[in-house]
Parts: C-alpha cells; sequence; structure tokens
C-alpha cells in the first residue's frame, strides 16, 4: 500500500505530526533561552539581561497578585484593564466611523468626490508623528491615547470597507431597487448588513497597528497601562518584568483575534460558508 | 457603439426570447430596459410610462447574484416586501400572512425544505428557483432574464425551462429572455428576436461607419399559450429554425441586407434613420 511521506515534498501529509512539528520551534526557543540564561547566570550570578523562568515566574507571581505598595493596586490587572480599555475604546470608535466612511464613499458619488481625496490625504500622515501634537493638544490624559490609535486605525478599516463595497456587484444595488428598496434602502438594509462581517475582519487586521500605537503612546505618557510598564522596566533593566510582559501582550492580542474570529463565524454563518466555500 | 436604432415593443404575456452572437449586446439591451445602464438615446417605456432607474415595474432574474447572500432563501423572497416597509413591518400580522404566503410558493417551486438556508448553500439550480420566486413574488410587470439557465447543467436546464414554462403559463407572465443559445431562445420564446452586428445598409463598407447590433429577424415560433414537449428539440422543423437563425443572426460571413431583414412577427416594426434610407454621397 503507498505510504505518502510525512514531512518532506509536495505530497507530505502531517496529519498527525502536525502538533509535533507546531509545538517544535516553541520548544527550541524555550528550551535555547533556558540554557542561555543558565549559563550566563553560572557565569555572573546577579546577570539581568536573561533572568531565568523562575525568577520571571516569581515577578510575575508578585505582579499579578500582590497589592503595589506605591500605587494602592494589583499592578498587571490594572496595566492590562488600563491598556485594553484605551486600545477597545479607539478601535470601536475607528470601527464605527470607519464603516460610515467607507461605505458611503462608494455607495454616493458626490460622498466620494469630497471626502476620498481628503482621506487619502489623511492617511499618508504617519499617526506616530501626531504623537507630540497630540499630547500638546489634547493634554496627557486618555484621550490623546485614544485619538491616536483612533488615527492609527481608521484609514486602514475605511479603505477596507470602501473597496469591499465596490467589490459587491452591481446586480445587487439593481435587484434590491427592481424589489422596490429606495436609495437609502439599498445602501443601509442591503449593502451595509453584508458588509459588517467584512468590518470585523477589517478590525482584526487593525489591531495589530492599535497595539503599536497604544504601546508607543504609553511609553511616552502614561501612568498606567502594558506600555508603561514594559518603558518603566527598561529604565530599571528590569528584564524580567519586561519579557512576560510581552507574552502577556502576544496573548491578549491572539485572545482578541480569536474572540472577533468566533464571533465572526457565529453571528454570520453566511459569510463563514460563503469564504469556505471559495 | 454596441446597439443602433432599436425600436422594440414587447406585447403583454409574450414570452420574447433575445438571441445573437457573444458581444452582440443582448445584454446590453436587457440592461437599458432594466435602467441599469442608459441609452445614449432613446426611451424605455412599460405600458406607455416611461421608465429610466430601476423599480417594481420590471423584475430581473440574473445568471449569477440575484439573492442576497446575508439573507435566508425565505427571507430573500420576503426581500421586496420587507425594504418596502420599516424595520419593524416584521411585527405585523401583515408579514405573517406574507410570510405564508411565500411558504406556499416555495413548497410549489419544490424548495420549501431549503427554506432556512443561506444562498451559499444551495445548488446553481436551486438558486435559479429562488430567484424567480423571489422575482414573480414582486408581481413585476415584465419579467427580465439575461441567461438565467446557462450557467446550469443540461438536464437541471431542461427542468428549469420547463417549470418556467409552466409559470408564463400559470400567471401569465410577460417575459423578455436574453440566451447565448438559440436552442434554448426557439424553445422557450413565443417570439424570437435576433439581434445581430452582421449586416449591410446604405451606409457602405467603409469600416469606419460604427454599425451597432440591429434587430435582424423578429419572428413568431408558436401560439401563446401552448408549451411544447422537450421532445420538439428532435424534430426537423426546430432544427431547420435553429440554422434559419444560425445563418441570419451568427454567421459574419452571411449579411442580410437591412431592407430585406425578416421580420414576421406581428407587432414588430423596423425604422431605418435618415442616414441609412439617404446614404450620403
Amino acid at each position: 500500500m503507498y505510504k505518502p511521506p510525512r514531512i518532506f515534498g509536495i505530497y507530505a501529509e502531517p496529519n498527525g505530526a502536525r502538533w509535533i512539528l507546531a509545538a517544535l520551534p516553541f520548544v527550541i526557543l524555550v528550551a535555547g533561552y533556558a540554557v542561555t540564561s543558565e549559563m550566563m547566570h553560572a557565569a555572573t550570578p546577579d546577570e539581568k539581561l536573561f533572568p531565568t523562568f523562575g525568577q520571571m515566574a516569581n515577578t510575575m507571581w508578585r505582579l499579578a497578585t500582590e497589592t503595589n505598595k506605591g500605587a494602592g493596586q494589583i499592578l498587571l490587572w490594572t496595566d492590562t484593564v488600563a491598556s485594553l480599555g484605551r486600545l477597545l475604546c479607539g478601535v470601536y470608535i475607528a470601527a464605527a466611523i470607519g464603516l460610515v466612511l467607507g461605505v458611503n464613499m462608494a455607495m454616493f458619488p458626490g460622498f466620494r468626490a469630497t471626502f476620498a481625496p481628503f482621506i487619502t490625504f489623511l492617511s499618508i500622515i504617519p499617526p506616530l508623528a501626531l504623537i507630540s501634537i497630540l499630547l500638546i493638544a489634547l493634554g496627557v490624559g486618555e484621550v490623546s491615547k485614544v485619538t491616536l490609535i483612533f488615527f492609527g486605525t481608521v484609514f486602514v478599516i475605511t479603505r477596507d470597507i470602501y473597496l469591499a463595497t465596490l467589490a459587491i456587484p452591481i446586480e445587487q444595488t439593481v435587484k434590491a431597487l427592481t424589489l422596490g428598496a429606495t436609495q437609502l434602502g439599498v445602501v443601509y438594509r442591503v449593502i451595509l448588513p453584508q458588509i459588517i462581517p467584512r468590518l470585523l475582519s477589517a478590525v482584526r487586521l487593525a489591531l495589530g497597528s492599535a497595539w503599536l500605537f497604544l504601546i508607543a503612546a504609553e511609553m511616552i505618557a502614561a501612568s498606567d497601562g502594558l506600555g508603561y510598564r514594559i518603558s518603566l522596566a527598561r529604565r530599571l533593566q528590569n528584564m524580567d518584568v519586561i519579557y512576560p510582559y510581552v507574552l502577556w501582550i502576544t496573548l491578549l492580542g491572539f485572545m482578541l483575534d480569536t474572540i472577533l474570529r468566533r464571533l465572526t463565524s457565529w453571528l454570520y454563518p453566511w459569510y463563514t460558508s460563503d469564504n469556505s466555500k471559495s | 457603439m454596441v446597439l443602433d436604432n432599436i425600436d422594440l415593443s414587447v406585447p403583454p404575456r409574450d414570452l420574447t426570447a433575445i438571441v445573437g452572437p457573444s458581444g452582440c449586446g443582448k445584454s446590453t439591451l436587457l440592461r437599458i430596459v432594466l435602467g441599469q445602464d442608459t441609452p445614449l438615446a432613446g426611451e424605455v417605456f412599460v405600458y406607455g410610462d416611461p421608465v429610466m432607474r430601476p423599480d417594481l415595474s420590471r423584475g430581473i432574474v440574473y445568471q449569477n447574484y440575484s439573492l442576497l447572500p446575508h439573507l435566508t432563501v425565505l427571507q430573500n423572497v420576503l426581500a421586496g416586501d420587507r425594504l418596502r416597509h420599516s424595520v419593524f413591518w416584521r411585527t405585523t400580522g401583515e408579514y405573517r400572512a406574507k410570510r405564508d404566503e411565500a411558504m406556499q410558493f416555495l413548497k410549489k417551486a419544490g424548495i420549501a425544505e431549503h427554506a432556512h438556508k443561506y444562498p451559499a448553500q444551495l445548488s446553481g439550480g436551486q438558486s435559479q428557483r429562488v430567484a424567480i420566486v423571489q422575482t414573480l413574488f414582486q408581481r413585476p410587470k415584465i419579467v427580465l432574464m439575461d441567461e438565467p439557465f446557462s450557467a446550469l447543467d443540461p438536464s437541471t436546464r431542461e427542468n428549469m425551462q420547463l417549470w418556467l414554462l409552466e409559470l408564463w403559463r400559470e400567471y401569465q407572465l410577460t417575459v423578455f429572455f436574453v440566451t447565448h443559445d438559440l436552442e434554448e431562445a426557439c424553445f422557450l420564446g413565443t417570439r424570437l428576436v435576433a439581434l445581430s452586428p452582421y449586416y449591410t445598409d446604405d451606409r457602405g463598407d467603409d469600416p469606419r461607419v460604427m454599425r451597432g447590433s440591429k434587430v435582424v429577424m423578429d419572428v413568431p415560433i408558436r401560439h401563446a399559450g401552448r408549451i411544447s414537449p422537450p421532445s420538439v428539440k428532435e424534430t426537423a422543423a426546430f432544427g431547420e429554425m435553429i440554422e434559419h437563425v444560425r445563418r441570419n443572426a451568427f454567421d459574419p460571413t452571411h449579411r442580410q441586407h437591412v431592407e430585406r431583414f425578416e421580420l414576421l412577427y406581428q407587432y414588430s416594426w423596423h425604422t431605418l434613420t435618415a442616414d441609412e434610407s439617404h446614404p450620403k454621397t
């Protein structure tokens, strides 16, 4: 009987070995780090650059369970809540405005003629270059950070929604009109509902850059948040804080992405089945 | 120029089949009637009223994309009624009555068991059945069909053709059916209109003469109301008719002269522009 190769060649069928293969790079990374940190500590006992896993676990346990004396709060959770709040707030506003702009730009030529050049202009501004302006104009509070995240993601979302709306066949519009829909009915009751799942995938993509702007803003002006904690730890060379925090941010990003993906297939079964078919 | 001086009227309860070689402008003509495209000149009338943009008076069944992908089959059939009412209409008794009516229609079309599926989950034939139900449910004055069965496999296609004929007779539909398939046109139509860019006229042979497609043939096929069994496709007369249309409309080397076009249909009439009847010297 023919047995396909496990790993090598274009006919490979990894099947059961899939999980082992997927775990391999992670195992190598973790093992490599563990060996390196042990060796460094053997050479210099107060080594700070490569904390051992034990040190990191201790620090994180302290940050996640003990109330900080200065702040009077449990730092990890305060930071997480503050950061997620800013992130979701900025992205939520960006999604709402991007949806409205994108759909209307695609459907109404007059709207497009008015706003498309302006939005193209704004979208070319590097958002990070605006940090100083935002901090001076809006202060060091929450508004400036949320605005930066909003500004960094709204144009990507707008453009994605705009293109997705343009890609809906004109036949759908004509069909709806022959069914007696009004112009506004076509745009907001036929086109818009079809675009919402697309908005969710646009948000999933935009979350990557949203994290970037969040961390950048928190490193420059904040008194809490995951990015603030990392920049503080950098000044004190507390690598045992930085590594776990980076990992925690990655995990949060992964969780948000998974939630949005599940939400899409749960709320919009037609969208998922449509995708899996093509 | 795609279409040249088309003058065509469709009497009620006719099933007019439009054929022509690919790229001759059949679909353009349909889109103009529908209001999806705007002609450079000319007008479209439905029962004497000029119409412009797509509206309730003309229903459309496309080859694809007729169904709204985010609605179930039942919701698609009800889409027209829902779009004409506010979002709260769904809570009224009127809605429930409509919904039962739609379910009855779907049952008659043999697709009631798929009522709660989404379009992406349907086969090609099922989608087109739903699309036709969706269109007829609004009772349009004229039903436009743009190659509705062209993507279906032959046996499904024949079923759909027979089903369309049944619907046509039962609801006394006025249908404007565009297809590139001569056999389908000759089988379904009560009237066959052939559009073609292959003809000559008094404007001479200069390639700079922009000759759009014209109606080069317009013939009655059978008496309205009589449905032929599919076996008619095997008969010699049917074959001859197809050959005849193919020669006069599809053959680029055989060009009829404008004045000799075969327009036997009782309602057809055709006019020449001043250019054509009085060529410039």
